[in-house]
């Protein structure tokens, strides 16, 4: 029984959809549930904020489906609703994104709303400073969250001077002072055609959606007009920065550089990753910090390839008194997979796992759109489906061991906690 | 307005919210067993729900029932030491469990072919449980850790358990699902066992099968796999009862990490156990009307026109075994006391109390609630998981079918009754997150 290398379900069913006006989209056509769901991405996110604006994409986001044409916010989310029409915005440090959900028979209406949305957003002053307050309000009541705390200052310190050290959503300084002028000036340089990115699944024909992405995007500058990220440097390794909060529990964010995305190390890194700390019940941190010592509910680490600074990153909880013994165990699990590298029982279960579970992200029309998006967003190919756990399958135990001492090397990190920490004097 | 709002929800017609078609039967020994299929992809989910919960747990014993949960991963004597889980990763398959108030539940989601093997692994574990105090001792170190992430380092937390353990002055809703502190670290192996041989057998259990299999094939797979386990005969004991409350009570949590107070106000209210016909269904329309998203009740009002509230709500949820909860919360701006929100919030729960919603906005809310109902179907996993909630507190799947219409069949007149039956101070706790 070799599952290793099995196709999932909807690779071979993904068609490149091209308009007339020459927009892209990748399609799966599925009229078993009479829904579809779109998604569109623009490749601008909050690193595009301006500096002391942090939050500006994230505001946005909030505030295009409050208000357009015609229709001010109350009459906008009356029409979404009285259709039962899904639009919904976000955004992160690299991308600024769409998500439509809707009944397939309500998709005229549906496509004129997004259309609106995306390209005649109101902005009203009142609408804006509505959002804002709920912004604000969100953010002090995660200002002494210990996740949130420690999370913020590591990306802080990791990229100090550069925009992806704010958070997307921003800081209560920087939400407070972001005007009308920003979110304009957002919007008109991110969202453009030439970084659109669009999926689709659902019952549509190619024909339909080729005519809806016309509608929805045609009227849209055809170049995003934004100065570029700079590439990010790491910084702050070997630092260990302690918020003082009084809690019971320390919680640790730890991390380090990491591998781009598009790096050939990329897949080996991943299931080096798994090994390490992602796979739940079964990675060598869940195994050493949960199973035999009972010092952690969670601990995890991932791979985060932002687009102009990869890194990895890991967490963990712990109570303080137990805090330094935890973060000991995990650096020394770092060092010892640097060293080592996986064995060869430990990379087998890995790939089967990985390419095994890999059709589990295509059982619904959301999670089809939302793993297309991820593989076009990254420039991986619309075959990526059909070759993924070809990839993983072929990583050598040599290989594996090169990549796990390339991305946790000298095993430095950089450490940001909080809580009330017991050994860090 | 449009024409939706006046004729009900024509928005969605030609969609059927009441799913998929659903294939249940219940084995000699008392399994019952719903498959619900879904042949989009060769994938299937597997769970299979307890009717046992925190709100079981003996005297004493708080958490108990979510413990356990815990340990039934530390194997059996055919299934030692994480065989279970390492045979379900080796399959690429994903698996958790979670505990609620009236049940217990375990899951997997697996490529289609591997649907025995889980089946040989759950019903394994369903009576074959073997556990050490060396196994015992780690994760109930893990359950402390996850009670403290959870709840000890989250004032927001702390105010929810000290809501419910005021709203339900008798009735075991008032015990957090995770347990007490001071009860958690006594529950030992004795504990844990006891309540596995009371709790854990095929009379007392649901088996939830979602995916791309057959419905005949998967009956006969669970008859192979569970059929020969023996059923306990020892129905859930019913809970003591709620006494009627004559006091509005009030609750606070100050701390110095608060830096955005808040107010939540929980009201006594009916499940469907308890319910008349189409009662439960009209709260769940009074709380779309309320506080379901920016065009809701409380949201133009408190939010929109008033500019008092950064944000606002209402919750409510029909499943429960014993009485449920409609809730309401409103987060203040910036600058604005918390007994000045409080009061623009009386102000609008007295007139719904006293007029009630027009027909449009119940109209609208219907349609936002059918809608969410027909879009559950595009997850095999969120269609698994509301049967297997809604059986293991005693509805059938003929009374999940029916939901839709019954939604549908309510009117304005519902809502406004059902407003003045929850919406009494006399039943509710209001509780107060401040800064220390």
């Amino acid at each position: 029984m070799d599952t290793s290398v099995r196709k999932v379900s909807h690779s071979g069913r993904v068609q490149r959809v091209v308009s007339p006006g020459g927009i892209e989209a990748w399609l799966v056509e599925e009229h078993a549930v009479p829904l579809f769901a779109l998604e569109f991405s623009f490749r601008a996110g909050s690193a595009q904020d301006a500096p002391g604006r942090a939050g500006t994409a994230a505001l946005l986001a909030a505030l295009l489906d409050e208000g357009a044409g015609d229709m001010p916010a109350a009459a906008f989310q009356e029409a979404l609703a009285d259709r039962a029409v899904e639009l919904s915005f976000s955004s992160g440090r690299d991308w600024f994104q769409g998500t439509l959900r809707t009944l397939a028979r309500n998709a005229d209406e549906a496509i004129r709303l997004t259309r609106l949305a995306v390209t005649r957003a109101r902005l009203d002053p009142e609408a804006v400073e509505r959002l804002r307050a709920e912004t604000l309000a969100g953010l002090r009541y995660d200002a002494n969250d210990p996740d949130s705390a420690a999370s913020r200052r590591f990306f802080e310190l990791a990229f100090a001077g550069h925009p992806y050290a704010a958070h997307p959503q921003g800081s209560v300084e920087s939400v407070s002072a972001i005007t009308r002028d920003d979110l304009q000036a957002f919007r008109a340089g991110a969202l453009a055609r030439d970084s659109l990115v669009v999926t689709c699944v659902g019952a549509v024909t190619p024909e339909r959606l080729s005519a809806y992405l016309d509608e929805l995007f045609g009227d849209l500058p055809a170049s995003a007009s934004l100065a570029p990220t700079p590439t990010a440097a790491f910084r702050g390794l070997d630092a260990i920065d302690i918020r003082d909060l009084d809690v019971p529990q320390t919680t640790f964010v730890f991390g380090a550089p990491g591998l781009a995305r598009s790096d050939p190390d990329f897949i080996a890194a991943a299931v080096v990753n798994h090994i390490l700390g992602e796979g739940t019940f079964t990675s060598r941190l869940w195994q050493e910090v949960r199973e035999r010592r009972g010092m952690a509910y969670s601990v995890r680490t991932w791979l985060h390839p932002l687009r102009q600074g990869a890194l990895y990153y890991g967490s963990t909880s712990t109570r303080n008194d137990r805090a330094r013994e935890a973060l000991d165990i995990i650096r020394a699990e770092i060092a010892r997979m640097a060293q080592d590298g996986p064995t060869e029982a430990e990379l087998e279960q890995a790939k089967r796992y990985m390419t095994g579970s890999y059709a589990l992200r295509f059982d619904t029309s959301t999670k089809i759109a939302g793993e297309l998006m991820g593989i076009a967003f990254e420039g991986l190919g619309i075959d990526y489906i059909d070759r993924r756990n070809g990839l993983v399958a072929a990583v050598t135990l040599e290989e594996a061991r090169r990549v796990a001492a390339r991305l946790f090397g000298d095993g430095r990190l950089l450490v940001a906690a909080a809580g009330r920490p017991v050994g860090f004097d | 307005m449009s024409a939706s709002a006046e004729t009900g929800a024509p928005a969605l017609a030609g969609a059927s919210a009441g799913g998929p078609a659903v294939h249940g039967e219940t084995l000699p020994n008392g399994l019952q067993v719903v498959v619900i299929p879904d042949r989009r992809a060769p994938v299937v989910t597997h769970m299979v729900w307890y009717r046992t919960g925190a709100a079981d747990d003996p005297p004493g014993k708080s958490g108990i029932a979510h413990f356990l949960e815990h340990l039934m991963f530390k194997g059996t004597e055919r299934n030692p030491d994480g065989v279970f889980s390492r045979i379900v990763a080796d399959l690429g398959g994903q698996e958790n469990a979670f505990t609620s108030y009236d049940y217990t539940a375990y899951f997997q989601r697996v490529a289609k072919e591997h649907l025995p093997t889980m089946m040989a692994l759950e019903a394994d574990r369903m009576t074959g449980l073997v556990l050490s105090d060396a196994v015992v001792a780690p994760e109930r170190d893990v359950v402390l850790e996850e009670r403290r992430m959870r709840v000890d380092g989250d004032p927001g937390h702390q105010l929810v358990e000290a809501l419910m353990a005021s709203l339900y002055l008798h009735h075991p809703y008032g015990t957090p699902i995770i347990g007490w502190m001071h009860e958690i670290e006594g529950l030992n192996r004795e504990d844990a066992l006891a309540y596995y041989r009371r709790a854990y057998a095929p009379d007392n259990a649901i088996l939830v099968v979602a995916g791309d299999v057959d419905p005949q094939e998967a009956v006969a797979l669970a008859a192979t796999h569970y059929g020969p386990i023996a059923p306990a005969r020892a129905p859930r004991a019913p809970r003591v009862r709620e006494p009627e409350i004559v006091a509005s009570l009030r609750v606070s949590v100050a701390d110095a990490k608060v830096e955005q107070p808040l107010l939540q106000r929980y009201y006594l209210a009916p499940s469907v156990t308890g319910a008349a016909p189409g009662e439960t269904e009209a709260l769940e329309v009074l709380a779309r009307c309320l506080g379901g998203g920016t065009i809701s009740r409380l949201y133009r009002r408190l939010v929109a026109d008033l500019e008092l509230a950064a944000s606002v709500g209402a919750h409510y949820s029909p499943l429960a075994v014993d009485l449920s909860r409609f809730g309401v919360y409103a987060v203040p701006r910036e600058g604005v006391a918390l007994d000045r929100i409080e009061a623009a919030l009386d102000e609008e729960l007295a007139a719904v109390v006293a007029s009630g919603f027009p027909e449009e906005e119940v109209a609208r809310a219907k349609t936002r609630l059918l809608a969410a109902m027909i879009y559950a179907q595009d997850s095999q996993y969120a269609l698994a998981s509301q049967i297997g909630a809604a059986l293991t507190i005693g509805l059938s799947a003929a009374d999940v079918a029916a939901r839709p219409a019954r939604i549908e069949a309510v009117t304005a007149a519902d809502v406004h009754a059902a407003a003045r039956r929850v919406l009494q101070s006399r039943r509710s706790v209001t509780g107060l997150l401040v800064a220390a």
